[in-house]
């Protein structure tokens, strides 16, 4: 029996639902100072002066820092983590840094920017105390809506606050154009959402002479510690940081904030700890952003509804920074046209800068945004065309007689866009039967709708991942991995990898991640990546410390390594069970010093660790259908059903696949039907409560169906496993967009802009009625 | 500020510290009697992870001040089970994979024991209402409804 593909309950739970999980805000050093920010009320304005006296003043508190306090001791972040590769150069790529400030230095660029820090014995003394902090603003106009004309200029070095610009030719979209027989036009928007994860940020830092360990929620540590110590000026080696227990992530902390920069400065000149939890206000909008885009799309196609070219202009509002403009602006172009066939595609993308806060690489990055379009697209082609939107679909689909399909461009780490993946027609089939397609069309009830999105997903994307394995003093086998998961599972899906390898059980390998102290490189837990890529390096690992362990087990019993097997705690003679020694005794043996049993050139030691590089990216791919009831006098929209159908190769846990699938489902559903960051023509953020920013609730939650497809295992990693966390909020909003166009008919109403609250719908159905 | 003494009941002990009339139940529970299972979601009433039982009914004890609190008896999730000793919702939990990051999972679970408590045999309409004033970021709900209806199992059996 294998472990791998085992429906196990997930080792990691038992202190999380106990309440005896340690989160940022949970760990208790003696002394610790807490901080309270003062942040700017306007969208963009000059600091005429900042005056202190009061706050500093005021009961318990220790200090208070401001930009000009800091000046020339805190640099400014300038993040050019997705510099263009090699190979992305059809592209044209024109990408400028995002510079993220520390603590404003004379002007603000967005509302919730930090003013000031004040520290103080507890949180509410810095609270009250930041009150105090005066500060003098010139208001200044702002940048909001990215397609204005002349907008002042966010930063300098952002000629016309254009941070990076690509575009895409693949095959000849103009002369299609040209010749096609029917064309359209459509504007699509994605709204500005955020991915709220249950635990805001968090950091907590504290100095013991010249180093200092940082814990913060997030999910790219190395980053973390190398951005603070490029930012503070001093050896990364005096900065570690490690992640504790960590309460969802979903893409929002896979950026380095001015926070964990600035707490460590603190912790540093202090020499005490000090932390700072943010508040859920602060957290709405003082946290990354995501999606915002805005799509100008034509697509050309025949009378039976195949599209033969799309043209897409679009633009991606950045707020003060796209930290990761490949990742959330590239992506739209590598995975716009989806399962379908479309041979002319030319795409322009523009991240542009505006004084909001940043945008941030959310759950699907890209992937939704450009999944809304596609797929409304191709039911505004049905409906042009009166033809049934399954049969479009159908028409478009790519053949599995035509894969391995390319896309006849560059994925965003340079190589060539190429489907490993096969069997969407199946999967489509699949989807109308499950959801009882057939029948509706035949006898569907009035203002019931069924309506169909599509995904394709490269997973598993570098630039590399580390896996470390080591057999300790118990005989236990320790996996750290550069992957530190916040929910993922990754604690048991590692284990039961490892436990293969290793012929053991899940729980008697350990895993520990997200310490930067373990290992010297390792990237982090985002982009639908760590099974992939920890799990290959892991693999990978294992293989080489099972060599390492024969070897020296092989020294001891006297024995040729390849003579020996290790299952169990043991390691054995092939064919001779009784006959062997245990992993305790080979890691004795392993150890430096007269008592060492090392084979001849072997350096002590049972540690082993290996850096994975992907040669590129697996697609994984999925059909999703929604059910709806529409109330056409109300516009309010009842979402039945969701049915979702997904290939991500070989599954390691299909419990913690499930898992993944409906979260990601719920997390589109709640952007398709409720979320909105809305910022007011003034650039005043309106949704700073959970009160205005709407999650969906268990009262929301549709019926739920989903499918794994069981294929090919991936050829591209060794595990043979694809991505899978960030499938599920993809396919969502252009399922439930179309299923509210299917109810409304016969009226032909266009719904191209999220979220489909009821007035958005209202207003779809009377301009149709007009 | 003034500090005044606050003595209540906690998972069935009394329990007494200072603090300064302003300060929440929640922040009292966290921080003097550090019972840090509560947790702080948003702190304005929606998102229910810091839900805490006072005197049997459920609360959110970010809205509560602990001076409300003082002479009640409050439960907490560190008053349902321990890891030597999980209450049954704690291992249906785990076992129908109910949470993912952990950091809904107190106040759900001190939700889903009040639910229980009142509604031996679940009802998933019912439940759907009745939980929904705890938001979960990672599940989408269905797999928590599939461990409170375990829990329901290995409690009645």
């Amino acid at each position: 029996m294998t472990w791998v593909g085992q429906r196990v309950a997930r080792k990691e739970d038992l202190p999380l639902v106990t309440g005896t999980g340690m989160y940022v805000s949970d760990i208790d050093l003696p002394g610790t100072l807490e901080v309270a920010f003062v942040r700017s009320p306007h969208a963009h304005a000059r600091i005429t002066h900042i005056d202190t006296a009061e706050a500093r003043a005021a009961e318990g508190v220790v200090a208070v820092f401001t930009g000009p306090d800091i000046r020339g001791r805190v640099r400014p972040m300038v993040l050019d983590q997705e510099a263009a590769p090699p190979g992305l150069e059809t592209a044209e790529p024109e990408i400028h840094p995002a510079t993220i400030e520390i603590l404003a230095d004379g002007e603000v660029r967005h509302v919730g920017q930090a003013v000031a820090a004040v520290v103080a014995g507890s949180r509410y003394h810095a609270e009250d105390a930041a009150e105090l902090v005066r500060v003098g603003y010139d208001e200044l106009p702002a940048a909001v809506d990215p397609e204005a004309q002349n907008n002042p200029i966010v930063f300098d070095n952002v000629p016309h606050n254009v941070q990076a610009r690509y575009r895409i030719r693949a095959g000849d979209a103009d002369a299609a154009f040209a010749s096609a027989p029917h064309r359209l036009s459509m504007t699509v928007r994605s709204q500005r959402v955020t991915a709220a994860p249950m635990e805001t940020r968090g950091v907590l830092a504290s100095t013991v002479g010249e180093e200092t360990n940082v814990w913060s929620s997030t999910q790219i540590p190395w980053w973390v510690r190398n951005a603070i110590a490029g930012s503070l000026g001093i050896p990364q080696r005096l900065v570690r940081v490690q992640i504790p227990h960590m309460g969802g992530g979903f893409g929002l902390k896979v950026n380095v904030y001015p926070e964990e920069v600035l707490v460590t400065f603190i912790s540093r000149v202090l020499k005490r700890p000090v932390r700072w939890v943010e508040d859920r206000v602060e957290h709405l909008i003082a946290s990354g952003h995501a999606r915002d885009q805005l799509h100008h799309v034509e697509a050309a196609f025949e009378a039976d509804g195949r599209i033969s070219a799309v043209r897409d202009r679009f633009v991606l509002d950045s707020g003060v920074a796209c930290p990761y403009p490949l990742s959330s602006a590239y992506n739209v172009a590598s995975h716009f046209r989806s399962m379908y066939a479309i041979p002319n595609f030319a795409i322009d993308g523009e991240c542009v800068l505006t004084h909001k806060m940043f945008n941030l690489p959310y759950r699907g990055a890209g992937r939704p945004e450009a999944a809304f379009v596609m797929d409304r697209v191709m039911n505004a082609v049905a409906q042009a065309l009166d033809l049934d939107p399954a049969d479009v679909i159908r028409r478009n689909l790519i053949p599995d007689e035509a894969q391995p399909w390319s896309m006849r461009m560059p994925y965003r780490d340079g190589h060539e866009v190429v489907y490993d993946a096969r069997g969407f027609p199946a999967a489509f089939e699949r989807l109308l039967e499950l959801i009882g397609y057939q029948e509706h069309r035949r006898a569907g009830k009035p203002n019931r709708g069924i309506g169909f999105g599509s995904y394709v997903e490269g997973t598993g994307v570098g630039p590399f991942e580390s896996g470390q394995l080591q057999l300790d003093s118990e005989g236990r086998v320790v996996v750290y991995s550069g992957c530190a998961p916040h929910g993922q599972g990754l604690e048991t899906t590692m284990s039961q990898v490892v436990a293969d390898a290793f012929g053991i059980t899940p729980e008697a390998v350990v895993f520990k991640a997200g310490d930067t102290a373990l290992m010297p490189f390792g990237a982090g837990t985002f982009a639908s990546r760590s099974a992939v890529t920890a799990g290959a390096a892991a693999i990978e690992a294992s293989n080489r410390l099972l060599r390492r362990i024969k070897a020296i087990a092989g020294e001891i019993m006297e024995m040729a390594p390849e003579d020996l097997e290790v299952a169990e705690g043991m390691v054995r003679a092939r064919g001779v069970p009784t006959r062997g020694v245990t992993l305790k005794d080979v890691f004795r043996a392993s150890s430096p010093g007269p008592g060492a049993r090392l084979p001849d050139g072997f350096g002590a030691g049972t540690i082993e660790t290996f850096y994975w590089v992907p040669p590129t990216v697996t697609w994984g791919f999925g059909v999703v259908g929604a059910v709806v009831e529409v109330d056409r006098e109300t516009g309010v929209v009842k979402l039945e059903k969701l049915v979702m159908l997904h290939d991500c190769g070989r599954v390691i846990n299909p419990l913690i696949v499930e898992g993944q699938v409906e979260g990601g489902l719920m997390q589109g559903v709640g952007a398709t039907l409720y979320e909105h960051v809305v910022y007011d023509a003034a650039g005043q953020p309106r949704a700073t409560t959970f009160l205005d920013y709407l999650l969906p609730t268990s009262a929301e939650v549709p019926e739920i169906v989903q499918e794994s497809l069981e294929g090919p295992p991936s050829e591209r990693n060794p595990l043979g496993v694809k991505g899978v966390g960030e499938s599920g909020p993809i396919a969502p909003p252009a399922a439930i967009a179309n299923a509210i166009v299917d109810a409304l008919r016969p009226l032909r109403v266009q719904l191209n802009e999220l979220p489909l609250s009821p007035p958005v719908v209202l207003a779809a159905i009377e301009l149709a009625r007009a | 500020m003034n500090e005044v003494e606050v003595t209540l009941q906690v998972n069935g002990e009394q329990r007494s510290a200072r603090c300064e009339p302003r300060v929440t139940l929640a922040d009292f529970l966290r921080g003097p009697l550090g019972l840090t299972g509560t947790h702080l979601g948003c702190e304005h009433g929606v998102c229910g992870a810091c839900t805490v039982l006072i005197d049997g009914a459920s609360a959110r004890s970010c809205l509560t001040l602990a001076v409300q609190a003082a002479g009640h008896e409050v439960t907490t999730i560190e008053g349902l089970g321990t890891p030597e000793n999980p209450h049954p919702l704690m291992r249906a939990f785990s076992e129908m994979h109910g949470l993912q990051c952990g950091f809904c999972t107190p106040g759900f679970i001190v939700s889903a024991y009040e639910y229980l408590r009142d509604n031996p045999r679940p009802d998933r309409e019912a439940m759907r209402r009745d939980l929904s004033g705890n938001i979960c970021r990672c599940t989408g709900y269905v797999k928590i409804f599939a461990a409170v209806e375990r829990a329901a199992e290995l409690m009645s059996g």
